[in-house]
């Protein structure tokens, strides 16, 4: 019998393999390992399985060296060398002893000096039980402190903004926060103070550390110095039970670890996920669990009875939805029927809900943005990861303040152009959030975007930039008061300048890449939102169906929304919360919220990933896939779905891009799994603009979301409820004296259908001859003015 | 006004002017505003954080590193009485213990008055002509608990005044850089090789 | 007037080459007018006769060494600056804070020109843009007397665009400091240059000379090592070095303080001059006042380890006197004769490292102030054996391993050289471990005593005592 041995055969046809240029041949702790060119002896030492303690050491920051915990030695043909771990890179043949004598008086010492200041408050201090001092005390230390002197003494937590406290006595003055601050989320608000033995972190009085993003340092501070208001005392890490998920607040998609004990949320926390977010989120993704358990959610389906929404059974609720569904047909054929929404849910929701309304209910109506974004042909571009654009040559941004609107991808690019790897050009009507990092910031006003763009490009610095490298457009919607044909038509211009661009859409709501994507969009001959509430107020939608929508406060044009909502014969509304639309319908089907359903979502790039269920449903609230199947079985079809398995297998198997997002790649990948880009999505074409001359006294309108408004889930959470800045007219200062008018005093904003009364905000931000007014927040409605079929919104100031 | 006053701001403009990063003025300028207010007020932090573009956190952070700067009124003159290794092996305490009970106050505390703050302080870099003490920082040299006597009888009669400005001005003579002699702040964007360096240097 | 003088210091007699103080028996040593009757900026103008090479190969032939703390050779510390990467900086550092150091103060007084003219002779043959003369904050005539010199020699054409008609241009910004002793420390000058809080940054990787001011190559130089170029420049670096020895060529300036008939700030000649010479000899110090016995001197500032009179014979010279358990460092010597509280004298040295830490660096911060509390005790008579054997083990903390020290005969020590090990990332934090660990080393009876009479004391009575 004659045998090949695979292996000589296999190497008989390979090559030597070729010397890896960025291989470091070191030891640690006399064991062989081979490190990467550049790396930190901390990080090649934890490779090599020595996890080395530290404090100050961040993996997403500088390193500064502070803390002094992470010393070792190091001997690179010069003896032993005392060598801080996490800012010296390893050398060839460098041998790393994490524990010598030396290094382990080190440790003991640093930790016995750290701890004759740090009150031994464990039992009462929420970082107890997850504190690296108190585990690193117990596993490196010396025993017990032979500190008898007395304690640096400060006064009890001072809150440093509206959700973070930060309890000096323990602060062991790490760098980490104050790193965050200035470093990754560029609000250098909180400071190190006074020197030696009196350093302490503070805010400058009065001044808080209003960062949208100051959740993060809670999370990264080693000891409990700082905490946050919503978890504060609420429950000991070993209460804890958790679950990754990704969080749906944004379409960013950060990755996230719900944590809850007893059956309730008790806090999120970032996953450092390479390619999306990096460890952090923002504070409106990382606080609005509230939400979830609050006392205003919809725990049963409801049903109207004359003015009153009565609580009702779900077999009755569906009968009554289903019922409505038939008689809505029998009135005005399938086609008088229109599903709005989808993009708070998971994928298999928007599947479920997509194939409930196109083949079940028979309409082609179906839509999952709310008029307040691109067309859905935005997703058929070449697309870019979120990594891809951080790296570019060249980012171009047309669309939205991503500061404001998708806020880890704002830290992501600030990033790029801080770092100085990538140069941002951005086209916009209103100075954003990464103005003061972009390259150029060309301001346009609204619909001018087309000429923006040309001119840009013919400016031979920028030509020249563009030509240097990879290019990406991070495209989306920048002004709700206006359409979106403008921003189209620049974004086609910019292309057929840079055919190599990818682009990176800039939707903002939290599913709504992948509820489009999986089909809720229109077919042939579908309406889509604008033309359904304009169809609604014309009477010939005999039934509206909003899944998670509220176009009475997510709908720009609210004039229409009132209308539309008000001409539908029919509503039935599946949502976790009572709103000022779900509040009108004749049926509420109640939704379970995110943390209460498994399933998956996608982000921006197309990335899918997966949502935890981590909590019951609250009451007797069901997931929107759920509902749609029973729906179904009510009107006499059947979806076929027992778990929400079977809908992630079949978008898998039909959804056009998701072939390789199957259960098992899902499974295999922390990360996710991104979708392609489909094939077949409806193109996406320029609508001639016809803008009107702008009357010199006239102000072009701007609106945009700011990152807190009057959405379910901030409202719903009291810690954000009260962060929105409020609704008011901010003009330019120079605008303000042609107004004759004063900041803080009230106007007349005068449209063609309304007139609102506004506070003046003096904003330099805002371009001259253009009003900004930020979308939903509390005060006077800005939707009253923006008349949605509108190329462009004008608007005339008066003293009041 | 607490924030720098129209003066001042030209003065500070032209600070900032001399360093290829504004934020380097920030030390100059907090002098700036000391010599103006006698301390450094709130508005003149946030004032300076304007003018170098930097917050007012990072301000106070810098501020507060350095001893010279104060937050609250001091005294006209202010009192530092050396206690480092020279001076001390010389008479530093006695001398501060004179000086509290002439002065009627603790290290720390300023007289009644509001003419004198009597402070700590290391080494002043005067060690051969121990004990030393400083007035505003101006030092006095081998200093006895007469002299003591005498300059704070001069100084409260206002002796003195042509010598030792109240607190908060350092220098009383100014740099000036003529504009038309000024070879110009070095650019950090468009790095060059300076002109009298002969052939361009080899990169390696 | 009263009874105080402005500037004082320095002792000029005996028959010694003068480098850098050569002007100070003029009164008016810091005009203009003075300066150019006294050759001054000759060596500007035999520099610009040369190439900027030419100008650095003297300078690194003569063996400037530094004259801040460090002894690193001027010329050398040029060189590693990365080639072909400009803008680059010269921060002159003119922070001197150092226990028992003073001489930088004195030359910015005295002679505030030829400070200008080393920083000119620097810039020129280093190839720097711009100059940061960072003056230490409470020297307010320093500052004057610099100010005015700099605004005359941009008047005379010294300073600025196209200085002397040639090519060479370079502005020097005065900058003044606000009171902080680590300042002084080089990067941490940068950072304080830069308007941010005076921190130290670990080298490697912020090593000045490649990663400096805003990032660029930048020199940072002591006041007094500059001051030896225009001598240089004039002179040649064969003249220097005859001067001292071929390890530590030229002169260097030393203030002696504390217990001696004479102290004061003199030029002495480097690596010969021993310490016996600069107490007890005649032209210098002239021994211990009253004829006191000496117990102990402070040989190179207060963050240098002690002597006793065992190393009176050593030179001037770095490496015999780090071999021999202590170091040169700013030219500082401070002297205790035998009526020294050495417990009291080490603890104003071990107070003042703990309120001049930075606080970034955990055992500097919280070890610096544990170690003070623990001598404020000892020294009040507080303290018990368990306190002693304490100051050694956090000092573990900031330096593990061996610690050096002087070889003593009294209480039988062989010398433990430098260097050390240390925790911390500059020398601040070790230096507040220095005085404790000499005066304990040294003179443990000394301390003991302390404790002892401690011991006899009932509590009760000092209770009652203490009102
Ligand atoms: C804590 C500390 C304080 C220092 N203080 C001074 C100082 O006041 N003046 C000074 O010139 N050098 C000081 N140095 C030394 C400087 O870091 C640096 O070595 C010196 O300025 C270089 O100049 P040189 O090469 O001309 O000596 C200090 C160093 C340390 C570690
Ligand atoms: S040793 Fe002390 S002064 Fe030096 S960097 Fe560290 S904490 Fe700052
Ligand atoms: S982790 Fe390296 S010094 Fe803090």
């Amino acid at each position: 019998m004659t045998t090949i041995d695979p292996d000589t055969t296999a190497d008989d046809t390979v090559e030597a393999p070729p010397v890896d240029p960025n291989a470091v041949n070191i030891t640690v702790n006399g064991v062989p390992h081979v490190a990467r060119k550049g790396q930190l002896v901390i990080e090649a030492a934890a490779d090599a399985g020595e996890y080395i303690p530290r404090f100050c050491y961040h993996e997403r920051m500088t390193s500064v060296g502070k803390c002094r915990m992470c010393l070792v030695e190091c001997d690179t043909g010069r003896g032993p060398a005392v060598t801080v771990s996490c800012m010296v890179p390893v050398a060839p043949d460098m041998k790393v002893d994490t524990q010598s004598e030396t290094t382990k008086r080190m440790q003991e010492g640093v930790l016995e000096l750290l701890l004759a200041n740090h009150p031994l408050d464990c039992p009462v201090c929420d970082k107890g039980g997850e504190c690296p001092l108190q585990d690193q005390t117990l596993s490196n230390g010396p025993g017990e402190s032979r500190y008898v002197e007395e304690k640096r003494h400060y006064e009890k937590p001072i809150a440093i903004s509206d959700i973070v406290l930060l309890d000096r006595e323990r602060c062991i003055l790490c760098d980490r926060c104050t790193r965050f601050a200035d470093e990754v989320a560029g609000d250098p608000l909180i400071h190190f103070n006074g020197r030696g033995n009196n350093t302490h972190i503070t805010t400058y009085p009065d001044e808080p550390f209003s960062s949208y993003f100051s959740g993060n340092t809670v999370q990264i501070c080693p000891v409990g110095a700082l905490t946050a208001k919503p978890y504060r005392f609420k429950a000991r890490p070993w209460d804890l039970s958790q679950q990754e998920s990704t969080c749906t607040t944004c379409a960013v998609g950060c990755r996230t670890v719900v944590q809850s004990s007893r059956d309730e949320v008790l806090r999120y926390m970032g996953v450092d996920s390479e390619p999306v977010n990096h460890g952090w989120l923002c504070d409106r993704g990382r606080f609005n669990f509230e939400s979830v358990k609050s006392p205003d959610r919809v725990l049963q389906p409801l049903v109207r009875d004359g003015d009153q929404l009565q609580p009702s059974s779900w077999n009755a609720a569906l009968a009554a939805a289903a019922a409505l569904i038939t008689e809505a047909t029998a009135a005005g054929g399938a086609n008088s029927i229109a599903v709005l929404g989808g993009a708070r849910g998971s994928n298999e929701d928007a599947f479920a809900w997509a194939r409930l309304g196109h083949e079940v209910i028979g309409t082609p109506n179906v839509y999952a943005q709310m008029g307040d974004g691109l067309p859905a042909g935005l997703l058929g571009q070449p697309r870019a990861t979120i990594d891809q654009a951080a790296h570019a040559a060249t980012i171009v941004l047309l669309g939205p303040d991503l500061k404001e609107e998708l806020p880890v991808l704002y830290l992501r690019l600030r990033e790029a152009a801080e770092k100085r790897w990538s140069r941002i050009i951005e086209f916009t009507p209103k100075r954003t959030g990464l103005s003061p990092y972009a390259w150029r910031t060309i301001g346009y006003e609204p619909g001018t975007q087309v000429a923006a763009v040309q001119q840009a490009l013919a400016d031979p610095a920028i030509a020249a930039q563009i030509a240097s490298g990879d290019v990406v457009v991070v495209a989306g919607r920048a002004n709700l008061a206006e359409s979106s044909a403008a921003t189209v038509a620049a974004l086609r211009e910019l292309l057929a300048a840079v055919p190599s661009a990818l682009v990176l859409p800039a939707f903002r709501r939290g599913n709504v890449v992948g509820a489009l994507q999986v089909g809720m969009r229109p077919r042939p001959g579908g309406l889509d939102t604008r033309s359904t509430l304009q169809a609604a107020a014309d009477g010939k939608i005999e039934c509206l169906v909003l899944v998670g929508a509220d176009p009475l406060a997510d709908f720009p044009d609210t004039d229409l929304a009132r209308r539309g909502l008000a001409g539908a014969r029919r509503i039935i509304a599946v949502d976790s919360f009572l709103t000022a639309s779900s509040s009108l319908a004749h049926v509420v089907l109640a939704a379970s919220a995110y943390t209460e359903k498994s399933g998956t979502t996608t982000n921006i790039e197309g990335r899918v990933s997966t949502l935890a269920r981590q909590v019951t449903p609250a009451g007797n609230s069901r997931a929107d896939w759920m509902i749609a199947g029973e729906l179904a079985l009510a009107l006499g079809g059947d979806l076929g779905y027992d778990t929400v398995d079977d809908i992630t297998a079949d978008i898998a198997t039909l959804v056009d891009g998701y072939a390789e997002v199957t259960i098992e790649a899902l499974a295999a990948s922390t990360d996710g799994v991104v979708a392609g880009v489909p094939s077949a999505i409806d193109p996406m074409n320029v609508v001639p603009v016809d803008l009107p001359d702008r009357n010199a006294y006239d102000f072009r309108l701007v609106v945009s979301r700011t990152m807190y408004d009057q959405a379910t889930g901030t409202a719903n959470s009291p810690s954000l409820a009260h962060l929105p800045r409020g609704s008011a007219v901010h003009l330019h200062p120079l605008d303000i004296e042609r107004v004759g008018t004063t900041a803080g005093t009230e106007v007349k904003v005068i449209g063609p259908r309304a007139t609102v009364v506004f506070a003046v905000v003096a904003d330099e931000s805002v371009l001259r001859g253009t009003a900004w007014v930020p979308f939903n927040n509390p005060g006077p409605n800005v939707g009253d003015l923006i008349d949605c079929f509108a190329a462009v919104n004008d608007v005339r100031i008066e003293n009041i | 006004m607490s924030r720098l006053n129209e003066a001042n701001v030209i003065l500070a403009k032209e600070i900032i002017g001399r360093y290829p990063k504004a934020r380097s003025a920030t030390i100059p300028l907090l002098h700036l505003s000391q010599q103006q207010n006698g301390y450094i007020t709130s508005e003149a932090m946030v004032h300076i954080g304007e003018l170098v573009g930097a917050t007012s956190a990072e301000i106070l952070g810098t501020a507060t590193f350095y001893e010279m700067f104060k937050f609250e009124p001091v005294g006209k003159y202010l009192v530092n009485i050396c206690g480092t290794m020279s001076c001390q092996l010389l008479g530093a305490d006695e001398l501060m213990h004179h000086a509290e009970a002439r002065l009627g106050v603790k290290a720390g505390g300023t007289t009644a008055d509001g003419l004198f703050t009597l402070e700590h302080a290391e080494c002043q870099a005067a060690c051969t002509e121990a004990p030393n003490m400083q007035v505003n920082y101006r030092h006095c040299h081998r200093m006895t608990t007469a002299a003591f006597d005498q300059l704070i009888d001069d100084l409260a009669a206002g002796r003195l005044d042509g010598e030792i400005p109240p607190h908060g001005t350092l220098a009383r003579v100014r740099q000036q850089i003529p504009a038309d002699k000024a070879a110009g702040v070095a650019s950090l964007d468009a790095p060059a090789q300076p002109a009298w360096m002969p052939a361009p240097e080899a990169t390696s | 007037m009263s009874t105080y003088t402005w500037a004082a210091g320095y002792v000029d007699d005996g028959d010694r080459p003068q480098i850098v103080t050569s002007r100070f028996k003029y009164d008016d040593g810091y005009t203009l007018e003075r300066y150019h009757a006294t050759g001054g900026y000759d060596g500007l103008r035999a520099a610009l006769a040369r190439t900027p090479a030419e100008v650095h190969d003297e300078v690194k032939a003569a063996t400037v060494l530094g004259r801040g703390g460090a002894g690193f050779p001027a010329g050398t510390k040029w060189g590693l600056m990365p080639p072909g990467k400009f803008p680059r900086f010269l921060v002159v550092n003119g922070d001197e804070s150092e226990p028992g150091t003073y001489k930088d103060r004195l030359l910015m007084e005295r002679d505030p020109h030829q400070l200008i003219e080393g920083c000119l002779i620097a810039s020129y043959a280093a190839g720097l843009a711009q100059v940061f003369l960072y003056i230490r904050g409470e020297m307010p005539l320093a500052h004057e007397r610099v100010a005015t010199a700099l605004n005359e020699a941009y008047a005379a054409g010294y300073i600025g665009r196209n200085i002397l008609g040639s090519q060479f241009s370079v502005d020097i910004v005065l900058h003044w400091g606000a009171g902080a002793y680590v300042v002084g420390e080089e990067t941490a000058l940068i950072e304080s240059l830069e308007g941010k809080r005076g921190e130290p940054r670990l080298k490697p990787p912020f090593f000045p000379a490649a990663i400096g001011l805003y990032g660029q190559p930048t020199i940072v130089n002591n006041v007094e090592t500059l001051s030896n170029l225009p001598w240089l420049a004039v002179n040649g670096a064969e003249a220097y070095t005859a001067i001292g020895t071929a390890t530590s060529p030229g002169t260097r300036m030393v203030a002696v303080s504390g217990h001696v008939k004479r102290p004061g700030v003199y030029e002495i000649i480097n690596g010969t001059t021993t310490f016996r010479d600069l107490l007890y000899g005649d032209e210098f110090c002239q021994g211990i006042r009253d004829d006191n016995e000496l117990k102990a001197f402070v040989p190179g500032g207060g963050s240098a380890p002690w002597f006793t009179p065992d190393q009176l014979d050593l030179p001037f010279e770095s490496k015999l006197v780090g071999a021999a358990g202590s170091m040169l460092g700013s030219g500082a010597v401070m002297v205790m004769d035998h009526t020294t509280d050495i417990p009291k004298a080490a603890l104003t040295l071990v107070h003042f490292y703990a309120a001049e830490s930075c606080g970034q660096c955990t055992p500097c911060r919280e070890g610096g102030t544990w170690l003070e509390r623990i001598m404020q005790r000892l020294a009040d008579g507080r303290g018990s054996h368990d306190d002693l054997d304490q100051l050694f083990e956090i000092g573990q903390a900031i330096c593990p391993g061996v610690f050096p020290h002087a070889a003593s005969e009294r209480v039988g020590l062989e010398a433990k050289p430098f260097p050390f090990k240390m925790t911390t990332i500059c020398f601040v934090g070790p230096s507040a471990y220095t005085a404790v660990h000499s005066a304990v080393t040294l003179f443990r009876d000394e301390f003991e005593a302390k404790i002892v009479e401690r011991r006899r004391i009932p509590v009760s009575i000092e209770a009652v005592g203490a009102h």
